[in-house]
Protein backbone atom coordinates (compact mmCIF):
# COMPACT_ATOMS: atom_id res chain seq x y z
CA UNK A 1 0.00 0.00 0.00
CA UNK A 2 1.46 3.33 -1.03
CA UNK A 3 0.97 6.11 1.46
CA UNK A 4 1.88 8.80 -1.06
CA UNK A 5 -0.98 7.75 -3.33
CA UNK A 6 -3.42 7.88 -0.45
CA UNK A 7 -2.20 11.31 0.45
CA UNK A 8 -2.40 12.52 -3.15
CA UNK A 9 -5.88 11.22 -3.38
CA UNK A 10 -6.79 12.96 -0.17
CA UNK A 11 -5.36 16.30 -1.24
CA UNK A 12 -7.05 16.13 -4.61
CA UNK A 13 -10.38 15.70 -2.89
CA UNK A 14 -9.76 18.77 -0.79
CA UNK A 15 -8.94 20.92 -3.76
CA UNK A 16 -11.95 20.36 -5.92
CA UNK A 17 -14.26 20.80 -2.97
CA UNK A 18 -13.69 24.54 -2.66
CA UNK A 19 -15.68 25.52 -5.72
CA UNK A 20 -17.33 28.61 -4.34
CA UNK A 21 -18.00 31.34 -6.84
CA UNK A 22 -19.03 34.09 -4.47
CA UNK A 23 -16.52 36.55 -5.89
CA UNK A 24 -18.04 36.29 -9.34
CA UNK A 25 -21.40 37.01 -7.84
CA UNK A 26 -20.12 39.99 -5.90
CA UNK A 27 -18.59 41.67 -8.92
CA UNK A 28 -21.81 41.00 -10.79
CA UNK A 29 -23.89 42.29 -7.94
CA UNK A 30 -22.43 45.75 -8.24
CA UNK A 31 -22.56 45.98 -11.97
CA UNK A 32 -26.08 44.69 -12.39
CA UNK A 33 -27.33 47.04 -15.02
CA UNK A 34 -25.26 49.23 -17.30
CA UNK A 35 -27.75 52.03 -16.63
CA UNK A 36 -26.80 52.14 -12.98
CA UNK A 37 -23.16 52.25 -13.86
CA UNK A 38 -23.55 55.41 -15.88
CA UNK A 39 -25.62 57.13 -13.25
CA UNK A 40 -23.18 56.57 -10.49
CA UNK A 41 -20.49 59.20 -10.32
CA UNK A 42 -18.65 57.19 -7.66
CA UNK A 43 -18.02 54.53 -10.27
CA UNK A 44 -15.20 56.53 -11.82
CA UNK A 45 -13.69 57.63 -8.58
CA UNK A 46 -13.64 54.22 -6.99
CA UNK A 47 -10.75 53.01 -9.11
CA UNK A 48 -8.49 55.37 -7.23
CA UNK A 49 -9.56 54.27 -3.76
CA UNK A 50 -6.84 52.21 -2.19
CA UNK A 51 -6.58 50.65 1.25
CA UNK A 52 -4.17 52.52 3.52
CA UNK A 53 -3.16 49.26 5.19
CA UNK A 54 -2.61 46.68 2.46
CA UNK A 55 -2.79 48.81 -0.71
CA UNK A 56 -5.63 46.74 -2.11
CA UNK A 57 -7.74 48.84 -4.46
CA UNK A 58 -11.51 48.82 -4.40
CA UNK A 59 -11.56 47.25 -7.85
CA UNK A 60 -9.31 44.44 -6.70
CA UNK A 61 -11.63 43.86 -3.78
CA UNK A 62 -14.58 43.58 -6.14
CA UNK A 63 -12.70 41.11 -8.29
CA UNK A 64 -11.70 38.71 -5.55
CA UNK A 65 -14.67 39.37 -3.27
CA UNK A 66 -12.49 39.48 -0.18
CA UNK A 67 -10.83 42.21 1.81
CA UNK A 68 -7.09 42.33 2.38
CA UNK A 69 -6.96 43.62 5.94
CA UNK A 70 -9.10 45.25 8.64
CA UNK A 71 -8.19 48.73 7.36
CA UNK A 72 -9.93 48.02 4.04
CA UNK A 73 -13.24 48.63 5.78
CA UNK A 74 -12.08 52.06 6.87
CA UNK A 75 -10.62 52.91 3.46
CA UNK A 76 -13.70 51.77 1.53
CA UNK A 77 -16.17 53.08 4.11
CA UNK A 78 -18.07 55.22 1.60
CA UNK A 79 -18.25 52.54 -1.07
CA UNK A 80 -19.40 49.71 1.15
CA UNK A 81 -23.01 50.49 2.15
CA UNK A 82 -24.60 49.54 -1.21
CA UNK A 83 -22.74 46.23 -1.20
CA UNK A 84 -23.61 45.44 2.39
CA UNK A 85 -27.24 46.35 1.77
CA UNK A 86 -27.47 43.79 -0.97
CA UNK A 87 -25.71 41.08 1.00
CA UNK A 88 -27.51 41.62 4.29
CA UNK A 89 -31.16 42.29 3.51
CA UNK A 90 -30.77 46.07 3.46
CA UNK A 91 -28.69 46.35 6.64
CA UNK A 92 -25.51 48.38 6.91
CA UNK A 93 -25.02 48.83 10.64
CA UNK A 94 -23.96 46.21 13.18
CA UNK A 95 -26.53 45.57 15.91
CA UNK A 96 -24.94 42.58 17.58
CA UNK A 97 -22.39 41.87 20.21
CA UNK A 98 -19.55 44.25 21.13
CA UNK A 99 -16.15 43.00 22.23
CA UNK A 100 -16.22 43.09 26.00
CA UNK A 101 -12.75 44.51 26.59
CA UNK A 102 -12.22 46.65 23.47
CA UNK A 103 -15.82 47.78 23.18
CA UNK A 104 -15.12 50.68 25.57
CA UNK A 105 -17.17 53.75 24.77
CA UNK A 106 -19.25 51.90 22.16
CA UNK A 107 -21.06 50.14 24.99
CA UNK A 108 -21.96 53.52 26.46
CA UNK A 109 -22.90 55.03 23.11
CA UNK A 110 -25.33 52.19 22.54
CA UNK A 111 -26.81 52.76 25.95
CA UNK A 112 -27.24 56.45 25.14
CA UNK A 113 -29.08 55.75 21.90
CA UNK A 114 -31.34 53.25 23.70
CA UNK A 115 -32.08 55.85 26.36
CA UNK A 116 -32.85 58.47 23.72
CA UNK A 117 -35.55 56.24 22.26
CA UNK A 118 -36.96 55.74 25.72
CA UNK A 119 -36.82 59.47 26.39
CA UNK A 120 -38.74 60.25 23.23
CA UNK A 121 -41.54 57.85 24.04
CA UNK A 122 -41.75 59.15 27.62
CA UNK A 123 -42.12 62.72 26.35
CA UNK A 124 -44.82 61.61 23.95
CA UNK A 125 -46.65 60.01 26.84
CA UNK A 126 -46.10 63.20 28.84
CA UNK A 127 -44.26 61.33 31.59
CA UNK A 128 -42.04 64.32 32.23
CA UNK A 129 -40.70 63.34 35.62
CA UNK A 130 -39.35 60.02 34.35
CA UNK A 131 -38.16 61.74 31.21
CA UNK A 132 -36.06 64.08 33.31
CA UNK A 133 -34.35 61.17 35.03
CA UNK A 134 -33.56 59.58 31.71
CA UNK A 135 -32.25 62.89 30.37
CA UNK A 136 -29.88 63.14 33.32
CA UNK A 137 -28.67 59.61 32.72
CA UNK A 138 -27.98 60.47 29.10
CA UNK A 139 -26.04 63.58 30.12
CA UNK A 140 -23.86 61.78 32.58
CA UNK A 141 -23.15 58.98 30.10
CA UNK A 142 -22.24 61.50 27.43
CA UNK A 143 -19.90 63.20 29.82
CA UNK A 144 -18.25 59.88 30.53
CA UNK A 145 -17.88 59.15 26.81
CA UNK A 146 -16.29 62.56 26.25
CA UNK A 147 -13.97 61.95 29.18
CA UNK A 148 -12.82 58.60 27.79
CA UNK A 149 -12.25 60.05 24.38
CA UNK A 150 -10.21 62.94 25.79
CA UNK A 151 -8.17 60.49 27.82
CA UNK A 152 -7.54 58.29 24.84
CA UNK A 153 -6.40 61.23 22.73
CA UNK A 154 -3.87 62.33 25.28
CA UNK A 155 -2.27 58.94 25.64
CA UNK B 1 -8.53 -2.59 14.39
CA UNK B 2 -11.97 -3.79 15.44
CA UNK B 3 -14.96 -1.81 14.26
CA UNK B 4 -15.94 -1.08 17.82
CA UNK B 5 -12.59 0.46 18.65
CA UNK B 6 -12.57 2.36 15.39
CA UNK B 7 -16.00 3.74 16.18
CA UNK B 8 -14.95 4.79 19.64
CA UNK B 9 -12.20 6.86 18.13
CA UNK B 10 -14.11 8.05 15.11
CA UNK B 11 -17.45 9.11 16.48
CA UNK B 12 -17.71 12.60 17.96
CA UNK B 13 -20.24 13.34 20.67
CA UNK B 14 -22.57 15.22 18.32
CA UNK B 15 -22.89 12.17 16.09
CA UNK B 16 -24.23 9.64 18.55
CA UNK B 17 -25.77 11.56 21.41
CA UNK B 18 -29.45 12.34 21.40
CA UNK B 19 -30.30 16.02 21.44
CA UNK B 20 -33.62 17.88 21.51
CA UNK B 21 -35.87 17.28 18.46
CA UNK B 22 -33.35 14.67 17.31
CA UNK B 23 -35.98 12.71 15.35
CA UNK B 24 -35.62 15.42 12.70
CA UNK B 25 -32.71 17.65 13.66
CA UNK B 26 -29.41 15.81 13.53
CA UNK B 27 -27.11 18.56 14.72
CA UNK B 28 -26.66 22.28 15.37
CA UNK B 29 -23.58 24.29 14.46
CA UNK B 30 -22.63 27.81 15.47
CA UNK B 31 -19.67 29.52 13.86
CA UNK B 32 -18.17 32.91 14.68
CA UNK B 33 -15.66 34.59 12.36
CA UNK B 34 -13.04 36.79 14.05
CA UNK B 35 -9.82 38.55 13.04
CA UNK B 36 -6.90 40.24 14.70
CA UNK B 37 -6.88 44.01 14.18
CA UNK B 38 -3.17 44.31 13.45
CA UNK B 39 -2.53 41.66 10.81
CA UNK B 40 -3.65 41.40 7.19
CA UNK B 41 -6.35 38.84 6.44
CA UNK B 42 -5.32 35.37 5.24
CA UNK B 43 -6.18 36.47 1.67
CA UNK B 44 -2.97 38.49 1.44
CA UNK B 45 -0.95 38.02 4.63
CA UNK B 46 2.74 37.18 4.52
CA UNK B 47 4.24 34.06 6.04
CA UNK B 48 5.52 36.13 8.95
CA UNK B 49 2.12 37.65 9.60
CA UNK B 50 0.53 34.21 9.42
CA UNK B 51 2.97 32.93 12.01
CA UNK B 52 2.47 35.99 14.23
CA UNK B 53 -1.30 35.53 14.08
CA UNK B 54 -1.00 31.84 14.93
CA UNK B 55 1.32 32.74 17.83
CA UNK B 56 -1.06 35.42 19.15
CA UNK B 57 -3.86 32.90 18.87
CA UNK B 58 -1.84 30.30 20.78
CA UNK B 59 -1.31 32.71 23.66
CA UNK B 60 -4.98 33.70 23.71
CA UNK B 61 -6.29 30.13 23.59
CA UNK B 62 -3.92 28.95 26.29
CA UNK B 63 -4.94 31.85 28.54
CA UNK B 64 -8.63 31.23 27.82
CA UNK B 65 -8.41 28.04 29.84
CA UNK B 66 -10.30 25.62 27.61
CA UNK B 67 -8.80 22.15 27.34
CA UNK B 68 -8.16 22.26 23.61
CA UNK B 69 -5.48 20.52 21.62
CA UNK B 70 -3.82 22.12 18.61
CA UNK B 71 -3.39 20.15 15.40
CA UNK B 72 -1.18 21.90 12.87
CA UNK B 73 -2.15 21.41 9.26
CA UNK B 74 1.48 21.00 8.20
CA UNK B 75 1.86 18.04 10.56
CA UNK B 76 -1.16 16.14 9.24
CA UNK B 77 -1.34 13.62 6.40
CA UNK B 78 -3.80 14.18 3.56
CA UNK B 79 -6.00 11.36 4.78
CA UNK B 80 -6.06 12.63 8.36
CA UNK B 81 -7.17 16.05 7.16
CA UNK B 82 -9.81 14.49 5.00
CA UNK B 83 -11.26 12.65 7.97
CA UNK B 84 -11.42 15.94 9.91
CA UNK B 85 -13.26 17.50 6.97
CA UNK B 86 -15.72 14.62 6.83
CA UNK B 87 -16.39 15.08 10.52
CA UNK B 88 -17.07 18.78 9.88
CA UNK B 89 -14.32 19.73 12.31
CA UNK B 90 -12.33 21.62 9.74
CA UNK B 91 -13.30 23.12 6.40
CA UNK B 92 -11.93 21.90 3.07
CA UNK B 93 -10.24 25.31 2.80
CA UNK B 94 -8.33 24.84 6.01
CA UNK B 95 -7.22 21.40 4.93
CA UNK B 96 -5.72 22.92 1.79
CA UNK B 97 -3.65 25.39 3.74
CA UNK B 98 -0.34 24.42 5.19
CA UNK B 99 1.85 27.11 6.71
CA UNK B 100 0.54 28.43 9.97
CA UNK B 101 -2.96 27.00 9.77
CA UNK B 102 -4.21 24.84 12.56
CA UNK B 103 -7.26 23.65 14.43
CA UNK B 104 -7.83 23.54 18.17
CA UNK B 105 -10.11 20.67 19.18
CA UNK B 106 -11.85 19.74 22.39
CA UNK B 107 -11.86 16.14 23.58
CA UNK B 108 -15.53 15.71 22.74
CA UNK B 109 -15.00 17.44 19.41
CA UNK B 110 -17.88 19.78 20.19
CA UNK B 111 -15.56 22.79 20.03
CA UNK B 112 -13.19 23.53 17.19
CA UNK B 113 -11.20 26.68 16.59
CA UNK B 114 -9.84 27.07 13.08
CA UNK B 115 -6.84 29.34 12.82
CA UNK B 116 -5.85 31.10 9.59
CA UNK B 117 -8.60 29.72 7.43
CA UNK B 118 -10.45 32.43 5.50
CA UNK B 119 -10.40 34.46 8.72
CA UNK B 120 -7.78 34.45 11.45
CA UNK B 121 -10.16 32.65 13.74
CA UNK B 122 -13.31 30.64 13.31
CA UNK B 123 -14.95 29.49 16.51
CA UNK B 124 -17.19 26.50 15.93
CA UNK B 125 -19.54 24.68 18.32
CA UNK B 126 -21.21 21.51 17.13
CA UNK B 127 -24.03 20.09 19.25
CA UNK B 128 -26.35 17.12 18.75
CA UNK B 129 -30.02 17.81 17.97
CA UNK B 130 -31.59 21.25 17.99
CA UNK B 131 -29.61 23.38 20.44
CA UNK B 132 -29.18 26.76 18.82
CA UNK B 133 -29.31 28.78 22.02
CA UNK B 134 -27.00 26.45 23.91
CA UNK B 135 -24.46 26.33 21.11
CA UNK B 136 -24.59 30.12 20.68
CA UNK B 137 -24.04 30.65 24.39
CA UNK B 138 -21.02 28.36 24.33
CA UNK B 139 -19.53 30.05 21.27
CA UNK B 140 -20.00 33.55 22.72
CA UNK B 141 -18.44 32.42 25.98
CA UNK B 142 -15.35 31.13 24.17
CA UNK B 143 -15.32 34.35 22.14
CA UNK B 144 -15.22 36.44 25.33
CA UNK B 145 -12.47 34.32 26.82
CA UNK B 146 -10.30 34.71 23.73
CA UNK B 147 -10.97 38.43 23.39
CA UNK B 148 -9.37 38.98 26.79
CA UNK B 149 -5.98 38.31 25.22
CA UNK B 150 -6.54 38.89 21.51
CA UNK B 151 -7.31 42.25 19.85
CA UNK B 152 -10.24 41.72 17.55
CA UNK B 153 -10.74 43.77 14.40
CA UNK B 154 -13.95 45.57 15.23
CA UNK B 155 -15.68 48.65 13.88
CA UNK B 156 -18.47 50.49 15.59
CA UNK B 157 -20.46 50.64 12.39
CA UNK B 158 -19.52 47.39 10.62
CA UNK B 159 -19.12 45.18 13.68
CA UNK B 160 -16.62 42.32 13.59
CA UNK B 161 -14.53 42.74 10.45
CA UNK B 162 -14.19 39.64 8.31
CA UNK B 163 -12.30 38.74 5.17
CA UNK B 164 -15.50 38.21 3.22
CA UNK B 165 -18.22 40.88 3.32
CA UNK B 166 -20.86 38.14 3.61
CA UNK B 167 -19.74 37.46 7.20
CA UNK B 168 -19.23 40.98 8.51
CA UNK B 169 -21.13 42.25 11.56
CA UNK B 170 -21.78 39.37 13.89
CA UNK B 171 -19.56 36.95 11.97
CA UNK B 172 -22.21 34.43 12.93
CA UNK B 173 -23.28 31.46 10.88
CA UNK B 174 -25.88 29.38 12.67
CA UNK B 175 -26.89 26.16 10.97
CA UNK B 176 -29.09 23.22 11.65
CA UNK B 177 -28.77 19.87 9.94
CA UNK B 178 -32.18 18.35 9.27
CA UNK B 179 -33.35 14.96 8.01
CA UNK B 180 -36.39 15.63 5.83
CA UNK B 181 -37.48 12.45 4.03
CA UNK B 182 -41.19 13.24 4.46
CA UNK B 183 -40.93 16.61 2.76
CA UNK B 184 -38.80 15.11 -0.02
CA UNK B 185 -41.19 12.20 -0.67
CA UNK B 186 -44.14 14.57 -0.79
CA UNK B 187 -42.21 16.90 -3.12
CA UNK B 188 -42.48 19.90 -0.83
CA UNK B 189 -38.80 20.85 -0.56
CA UNK B 190 -38.72 22.73 -3.86
CA UNK B 191 -41.45 24.95 -2.48
CA UNK B 192 -39.85 25.38 0.94
CA UNK B 193 -36.30 26.20 -0.18
CA UNK B 194 -37.24 29.44 -2.01
CA UNK B 195 -39.58 30.44 0.82
CA UNK B 196 -36.75 30.12 3.34
CA UNK B 197 -34.68 32.48 1.22
CA UNK B 198 -37.09 35.30 1.89
CA UNK B 199 -36.15 35.24 5.56
CA UNK B 200 -32.45 35.74 4.97
CA UNK B 201 -31.90 31.99 5.39
CA UNK B 202 -30.62 29.34 3.02
CA UNK B 203 -31.20 25.59 2.73
CA UNK B 204 -28.77 23.30 0.99
CA UNK B 205 -27.92 19.64 0.82
CA UNK B 206 -24.65 19.06 2.61
CA UNK B 207 -23.76 15.76 1.02
CA UNK B 208 -23.86 15.51 -2.75
CA UNK B 209 -23.43 18.08 -5.46
CA UNK B 210 -25.53 21.14 -6.20
CA UNK B 211 -29.22 20.85 -5.49
CA UNK B 212 -29.05 17.13 -4.83
CA UNK B 213 -29.28 16.31 -1.13
CA UNK B 214 -27.89 12.89 -0.33
CA UNK B 215 -29.69 11.10 2.46
CA UNK B 216 -32.43 13.76 2.50
CA UNK B 217 -30.19 15.80 4.76
CA UNK B 218 -30.40 19.57 4.52
CA UNK B 219 -28.54 22.31 6.24
CA UNK B 220 -30.55 25.44 7.05
CA UNK B 221 -28.50 28.49 7.95
CA UNK B 222 -28.60 32.28 8.12
CA UNK B 223 -27.27 34.38 5.25
CA UNK B 224 -27.60 37.76 6.91
CA UNK B 225 -24.90 38.48 9.47
CA UNK B 226 -25.16 42.27 9.67
CA UNK B 227 -27.87 44.43 11.24
CA UNK B 228 -29.35 41.82 13.55
CA UNK B 229 -28.19 40.72 16.96
CA UNK B 230 -26.81 37.20 17.45
CA UNK B 231 -29.87 36.31 19.48
CA UNK B 232 -32.27 37.59 16.80
CA UNK B 233 -30.44 35.69 14.07
CA UNK B 234 -30.68 32.39 15.95
CA UNK B 235 -34.24 33.16 17.05
CA UNK B 236 -35.34 33.73 13.45
CA UNK B 237 -33.61 30.56 12.34
CA UNK B 238 -35.20 28.62 15.18
CA UNK B 239 -38.60 29.91 14.17
CA UNK B 240 -38.25 28.62 10.63
CA UNK B 241 -36.72 25.33 11.79
CA UNK B 242 -39.66 24.77 14.15
CA UNK B 243 -42.06 25.24 11.28
CA UNK B 244 -40.13 22.86 9.07
CA UNK B 245 -40.20 20.27 11.87
CA UNK B 246 -43.98 20.63 12.09
CA UNK B 247 -44.34 20.24 8.34
CA UNK B 248 -42.00 17.26 8.21
CA UNK B 249 -44.01 15.54 10.95
CA UNK B 250 -47.25 16.25 9.11
CA UNK B 251 -45.78 14.87 5.89
CA UNK B 252 -44.66 11.68 7.65
CA UNK B 253 -48.10 11.24 9.18
CA UNK B 254 -49.78 11.74 5.83
CA UNK B 255 -47.44 9.22 4.20
CA UNK B 256 -48.14 6.59 6.85
CA UNK B 257 -51.88 7.16 6.45
CA UNK B 258 -52.00 7.19 2.68
CA UNK B 259 -49.40 4.55 1.88
CA UNK B 260 -48.27 2.92 5.10
CA UNK B 261 -47.52 -0.51 3.69
CA UNK B 262 -45.58 0.89 0.73
CA UNK B 263 -43.55 3.02 3.10
CA UNK B 264 -42.88 0.06 5.37
CA UNK B 265 -41.87 -1.96 2.34
CA UNK B 266 -39.45 0.73 1.23
CA UNK B 267 -37.94 0.94 4.72
CA UNK B 268 -37.37 -2.81 4.98
CA UNK B 269 -36.02 -3.14 1.45
CA UNK B 270 -33.47 -0.50 2.33
CA UNK B 271 -32.72 -2.25 5.60
CA UNK B 272 -32.22 -5.48 3.69
CA UNK B 273 -29.85 -3.76 1.29
CA UNK B 274 -27.76 -2.36 4.12
CA UNK B 275 -27.75 -5.63 6.08
CA UNK B 276 -26.78 -7.88 3.19
CA UNK B 277 -25.26 -6.01 0.26
CA UNK B 278 -21.62 -6.67 -0.63
CA UNK B 279 -20.95 -3.62 -2.78
CA UNK B 280 -22.63 -0.27 -2.21
CA UNK B 281 -22.03 3.22 -3.60
CA UNK B 282 -22.30 6.25 -1.35
CA UNK B 283 -25.43 7.49 -3.08
CA UNK B 284 -27.33 4.26 -2.53
CA UNK B 285 -26.00 3.96 0.99
CA UNK B 286 -27.26 7.46 1.78
CA UNK B 287 -30.70 6.72 0.40
CA UNK B 288 -30.99 3.44 2.34
CA UNK B 289 -29.68 5.01 5.56
CA UNK B 290 -32.28 7.75 5.27
CA UNK B 291 -35.04 5.16 4.75
CA UNK B 292 -33.89 3.07 7.69
CA UNK B 293 -33.66 6.10 9.93
CA UNK B 294 -37.21 7.05 8.92
CA UNK B 295 -38.27 3.48 9.69
CA UNK B 296 -36.76 3.78 13.16
CA UNK B 297 -38.53 7.12 13.74
CA UNK B 298 -41.85 5.64 12.62
CA UNK B 299 -41.43 2.54 14.77
CA UNK B 300 -41.14 0.03 11.89
CA UNK B 301 -37.63 -0.91 12.96
CA UNK B 302 -36.83 -1.33 16.62
CA UNK B 303 -33.44 -2.89 17.08
CA UNK B 304 -31.28 -0.31 15.35
CA UNK B 305 -29.93 2.77 17.09
CA UNK B 306 -31.15 6.12 15.85
CA UNK B 307 -27.69 7.55 15.52
CA UNK B 308 -27.13 5.19 12.61
CA UNK B 309 -27.80 7.85 9.96
CA UNK B 310 -25.60 10.48 11.54
CA UNK B 311 -22.80 8.04 12.19
CA UNK B 312 -22.77 6.09 8.97
CA UNK B 313 -23.25 9.08 6.66
CA UNK B 314 -19.89 10.23 7.95
CA UNK B 315 -18.12 6.92 8.48
CA UNK B 316 -18.85 5.74 4.94
CA UNK B 317 -17.20 8.78 3.35
CA UNK B 318 -14.05 7.97 1.37
CA UNK B 319 -11.62 9.38 3.95
CA UNK B 320 -13.01 7.35 6.81
CA UNK B 321 -13.24 4.16 4.79
CA UNK B 322 -9.59 4.50 3.86
CA UNK B 323 -8.58 5.25 7.39
CA UNK B 324 -10.45 2.18 8.59
CA UNK B 325 -8.83 0.11 5.87
CA UNK B 326 -5.45 1.54 6.83
CA UNK B 327 -4.57 2.89 3.41
CA UNK B 328 -5.60 3.97 -0.06
CA UNK B 329 -8.63 2.32 -1.65
CA UNK B 330 -9.75 2.46 -5.25
CA UNK B 331 -13.42 3.49 -5.74
CA UNK B 332 -14.54 -0.13 -6.24
CA UNK B 333 -12.69 -1.22 -3.12
CA UNK B 334 -14.35 1.63 -1.22
CA UNK B 335 -17.78 0.40 -2.24
CA UNK B 336 -16.92 -3.05 -0.95
CA UNK B 337 -15.49 -1.62 2.28
CA UNK B 338 -18.53 0.60 2.69
CA UNK B 339 -20.89 -2.36 2.40
CA UNK B 340 -18.94 -4.40 4.92
CA UNK B 341 -18.63 -1.53 7.40
CA UNK B 342 -22.38 -0.95 7.27
CA UNK B 343 -23.09 -4.67 7.69
CA UNK B 344 -20.79 -4.90 10.69
CA UNK B 345 -22.26 -1.78 12.25
CA UNK B 346 -25.84 -3.09 11.91
CA UNK B 347 -24.68 -6.47 13.19
CA UNK B 348 -23.49 -4.72 16.38
CA UNK B 349 -26.99 -3.46 17.09
CA UNK B 350 -28.59 -6.81 16.37
CA UNK B 351 -26.24 -8.73 18.65
CA UNK B 352 -26.64 -6.10 21.36
CA UNK B 353 -30.40 -6.55 21.05
CA UNK B 354 -30.08 -10.30 21.49
CA UNK B 355 -27.89 -9.70 24.50
CA UNK B 356 -25.10 -11.54 22.76
CA UNK B 357 -21.45 -10.72 22.71
CA UNK B 358 -19.78 -8.51 20.16
CA UNK B 359 -19.54 -10.16 16.78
Amino acid sequence: MCEVCAQDKGEAFMNDDGAFSFNHLLAGLLNVSPVMKQNQPTQNRRETVECSGCQMTFDQFLKIGKFGCPKCYESFRDQLPPILKRLHSGNTVHQGKLPERQGGTIHMKRKVSDLRVELKSLIEQEEFEQAATIRDQIRSLEKEIDGERGGADES
Amino acid sequence: MSLKRFLNQAVSSWMNEDGPASEIVLSTRIRLARNHNRYAFPTVFTKEEAEQTAQAMRTAVEQAGYPLEELKMQDLQGLEKRVLVEKHLISPNLAEDAGSSSVWLSDQEDISLMVNEEDHLRIQCLFPGLQLKEALRKALEIDDAIEKHFDYAFDENFGYLTTCPTNVGTGLRASVMMHLPGLMMTHQMNRIIPAIGQFGLVARGIYGEGSEALGNIFQISNQTTLGKSEEDITEDLLHVVDQIITQEKAAREALVKSSGIQLEDRVFRSYGTLRYSRVIESKEAAKCLSDVRLGIDLGFIENVSRSILNELMILTQPGFLQQYAGGFLRPVERDIRRASLIRERLEMDVSKDKGGSDL
